[in-house]
């Protein structure tokens, strides 16, 4: 089966959800890439969207059909070479028109599983559910005598076992796509030994032509990008315990999320990280990472004491922030949530003092935004970090521990065996993280 | 022509530019321009008719029939005539000659020219598709998806071609460094906040066919713009009925009006034909040559249009323009300072306005009204010359003016 083939009828699963449509969006321009070819004008292509909310249907064809009209307005140019056989499109209104009513001609919207029958090749993007993953793969896999590949957009179920419980015989592999996959260049390949090697061929091709970059992750759960972020985030969690032993929780919590932005120089906080992931979904990944560790603890009682009392986060359908561990207006932090409390305690009533605790920030050091459009951003890093080794403050301290924990997470996804170099861990921190320097750095001791 | 005025050229580059807000509509940019043209000449009871360039608000803003709007300026207006004239990008120039024929008619005493577009409601790749309207039609479907850029890209291939790659693309980086500085001598410039450090090592950026034309990158190209330009044409009497001295007025020596047939092609990509027309029969109606002219405004809608400009207009042989550029002679302290206030890539381009803009430049460095941007207008040397061209090479307006005693 040419690469073509396999993409002739795709389907995507759990394609409404936040990285469903994503994943949905760019299968579905890959498609038409395909489609659009001359030597293909006589094939017939589809992509099943399905889900399992009707509702949610409706509004995932709208926003398909937005991004396509922007990913059109951008490739206008390749467009009009395109369509140029078409002698009554003639501006470039007519050829967007065109191709945006080609590519969504090509999606089918369902909420049956069934119309996977006929796929060739399925993304899966439902929830960090290991059983509900291995029932849908055996559903298809036992109706559908086209031996269709599965690629899992999961972030921390391991691959193998999601093979044997479906019983696939190699044809799943991990294709992790980051939050939002239209967006974020990174995508982590996770293969398994008994992938066919053209599966993995065809996984690599893809990402290429999704203009994605690879980095290959071994099959370990939580994979590069969770097995840095999870541990990074208990790091911080433990960090502000200790902390509270001489203040309030949230001025703690308040201290350690500052130091991991503006001393770390990183587009924002640990704990503003978690909330836009989810405080629910962390705690879940988490605990589908925790029984595959059995040398670790990959748990917070501290998470948990949010979860109980309501603290989720995650985004509005808007984009916007919901209020998770720390709450949010227009976007910035304003209060911090104290879990004795119930309550949100404003920032601005501890500030002072918390930043006094902190002292001055050194002047070498600047703000992520600025680090990371700079040509020498390791140079720019490691002088930051030279003052943090000479500074007596709190704050520099505090950095200084944190980055040299974040390097050993990153040191440890290569000596366990998750990642394949330390460059690999740094990639996925830059490109998935947005990271302007990597954890894995000498600087940082 | 006297009481000249600008808006600020509004786009990106501008910090009160925000795509995402709403902004100012043609009726702000009429308004603020008649009112304050108006102002200057002592009030619209002077005024007896006016005349609006314009190309495309039909399309950018679907409002045609700008002709109308001259009462919504000031109701005095009411009633006296009015009319909008278009010629694509030269529909400036075309308003005045409008007005400049009113005048010498005698059906008019001053008239009030007004050129405006509004061009950021829609996306440029939209735009674009409405910009193309300025060529034929029936040549749209072969066109590239950055129509006029696409048009403009294919004369400087045949323009690297003719010289070599290097020396051309070196002098449209000049062009552009000397666009970018001039306008950051003008606060109504679209670059006026320009703060690149190295102008010419951004104007070098390699060209990308895919994404955009194969010879031109974007610093080659005006900017998308929403302003207007506002001056009063008068007769001698009408000068005097406004009460402005004689001091402050510029004289219209020569008008140059030529076009071409819009559906033919170029006879040689590399020359500008109807611009070299237009201003041969303006310089000879003058009676005056290039070495008397002390400032040219010139339509650079693209840094190759400026060059072959250069060439069109006389000021150094076939082939010789980027030798000239590079010279230092088109800059504001050389040989004949070409576009003092940017220019269609500093200044900015509201398409329809352009051909009033620079007849407002050359009034401003004439009557030594051009602040920050005032260049030495010398004795033996008295004259300015506008070229303002509607497509590729169809529509061109070639005004030469003369600093008043």
């Amino acid at each position: 089966m040419t690469y073509t083939d396999r993409l002739t009828n795709v389907s995507v699963l759990g394609s409404a959800g936040k990285m469903g449509s994503g994943i949905l969006l760019l299968a579905a321009l890959e498609v038409a890439d395909q489609m659009l070819k001359p030597e293909n004008k006589d094939r017939h292509f589809v992509i099943n969207a399905i889900d399992v909310s009707s509702a949610a249907l409706p509004g995932l064809m709208k926003y398909i059909r937005a991004q396509v009209l922007k990913a059109a307005e951008k490739k206008v140019v390749v467009l009009r070479g395109l369509y140029a056989g078409r002698a009554e499109l003639i501006e470039n209104s007519d050829i967007i028109d065109a191709y945006v009513d080609d590519v969504m001609g090509l999606i089918r919207p369902s909420t049956r599983l069934e119309v996977a029958y006929e796929s060739t090749l399925v993304f899966e993007a439902v929830s960090e559910n290991e059983a509900l993953k291995v029932k849908l793969f055996s559903q298809i896999n036992e109706n559908n005598s086209l031996q269709p590949w599965f690629f899992t957009n999961t972030s921390s179920v391991p691959i193998a076992g999601l093979d044997n419980g479906a019983n696939l015989s190699g044809r799943v592999l991990g294709f992790h796509f980051y939050n939002p996959p239209a967006v974020q260049k990174l995508v982590e390949v996770i293969t398994i030994d008994s992938n066919p090697s053209d599966m993995k061929e065809f996984a690599l091709q893809l990402a290429k032509n999704m203009r994605k970059v690879v980095v290959p992750s071994n099959d370990i759960a939580g994979f590069i990008g969770n097995g840095h972020f999870m541990r990074d985030a208990l790091f911080a969690l433990g960090e502000a315990r200790k902390l509270s032993a001489s203040m309030p929780m949230p001025q703690a919590l308040y201290i350690v999320n500052k130091v991991s932005q503006d001393y770390l120089m990183r587009p924002m906080g640990i704990f503003q990280l978690m909330d836009y992931v989810g405080v629910d979904v962390v705690r879940f990944i988490m605990s589908v990472m925790n029984p595959h560790m059995p040398a670790e603890d990959l748990h917070s009682d501290e998470l948990d004491l949010m979860f109980e009392k309501g603290i989720k986060g995650g985004q509005f359908s808007d984009g916007s922030q919901k209020d998770g561990i720390l709450k949010y207006d227009k976007g910035k932090p304003v209060a911090v949530f104290s879990s004795e409390t119930g309550e949100y305690i404003p920032i601005s009533s501890f500030a002072a003092e918390a930043d006094i605790w902190l002292g001055s920030l050194p002047e070498s050091t600047i703000p992520w935004k600025n680090l990371v459009k700079a040509a020498d951003k390791d140079t720019l890093a490691a002088r930051a970090f030279e003052a943090y080794r000479t500074s007596g403050t709190n704050g520099a301290q505090l950095a200084l521990s944190y980055a040299r924990r974040s390097r050993e997470i990153g040191l440890n996804l290569v000596n366990t065996g998750v990642a394949h170099s330390a460059a690999d861990v740094n990639t996925v921190l830059l490109t998935g993280f947005f990271h302007a320097y990597g954890p894995v750095n000498e600087f940082v001791l | 022509m006297i009481a000249g005025y600008n808006t600020i050229s509004m786009g990106t580059g501008r910090k009160e530019f925000n795509p995402k807000k709403e902004r100012p509509g043609l009726e702000h940019y009429l308004k603020e321009d008649g009112q304050s043209a108006v102002s200057q000449i002592g009030g619209v009871t002077k005024v007896d008719e006016g005349v609006f360039g314009n190309f495309m608000a039909s399309r950018f803003n679907k409002q045609a029939h700008l002709g109308a709007f001259m009462a919504m300026i000031d109701p005095e207006l009411r009633y006296k005539p009015s009319i909008r004239v278009e010629g694509a990008c030269a529909s400036g120039g075309l308003a005045l000659v409008t007005g400049i024929k009113s005048v010498l008619s005698g059906s008019a005493g001053v008239v009030l020219a007004i050129g405006v577009e509004v061009q950021n409601t829609v996306k440029a790749i939209y735009g674009a598709d409405i910009l193309a309207g300025a060529g034929w039609f029936q040549r749209r479907k072969e066109g590239q998806a950055y129509f006029f850029p696409g048009q403009f890209s294919d004369r400087a291939g045949a323009y690297y071609e003719k010289i070599g790659r290097e020396k051309a693309r070196l002098a449209m980086a000049r062009w552009y460094r000397n666009a970018i500085e001039n306008a950051r001598l003008c606060p109504t410039a679209q670059e006026f906040e320009n703060k690149t450090a190295n102008l010419e090592s951004q104007g070098l950026t390699e060209p990308n066919p895919k994404s955009f034309t194969a010879h031109l990158n974007v610093f080659d190209c005006s900017k998308v713009s929403d302003g207007a330009s506002a001056i009063a044409i008068v007769s001698e009497e009408g000068l005097r009925r406004c009460g402005v001295p004689v001091s402050e007025a510029v004289e219209v020596v020569a008008v140059g009006h030529a076009v071409d047939d819009i559906t033919t092609l170029p006879a040689d990509p590399t020359r500008l034909d109807t611009i070299a027309a237009a201003v041969k029969k303006a310089l000879t109606t003058a009676g005056i040559t290039t070495s008397q002219l002390a400032t040219i405004e010139t339509h650079d809608c693209f840094s190759i249009a400026g060059i072959l400009g250069m060439e069109a207009i006389g000021l150094c042989g076939e082939g010789e323009g980027a030798d000239f550029v590079l010279a230092g002679h088109t800059a504001r302290d050389g040989k004949i300072p070409v576009n003092t206030t940017g220019g269609l890539i500093g200044w900015g381009h509201p398409t329809g306005a352009t051909g009033v803009h620079q007849a407002v430049t050359i009034w401003e460095q004439l009557t030594g009204k051009a602040g920050n941007a005032q260049i030495a207008i010398p004795e033996d040397r008295p004259y300015g010359l506008t070229v303002n061209m509607g497509g590729d090479d169809k529509t061109v307006v070639a005004i030469v003016f003369k600093k008043t005693t």
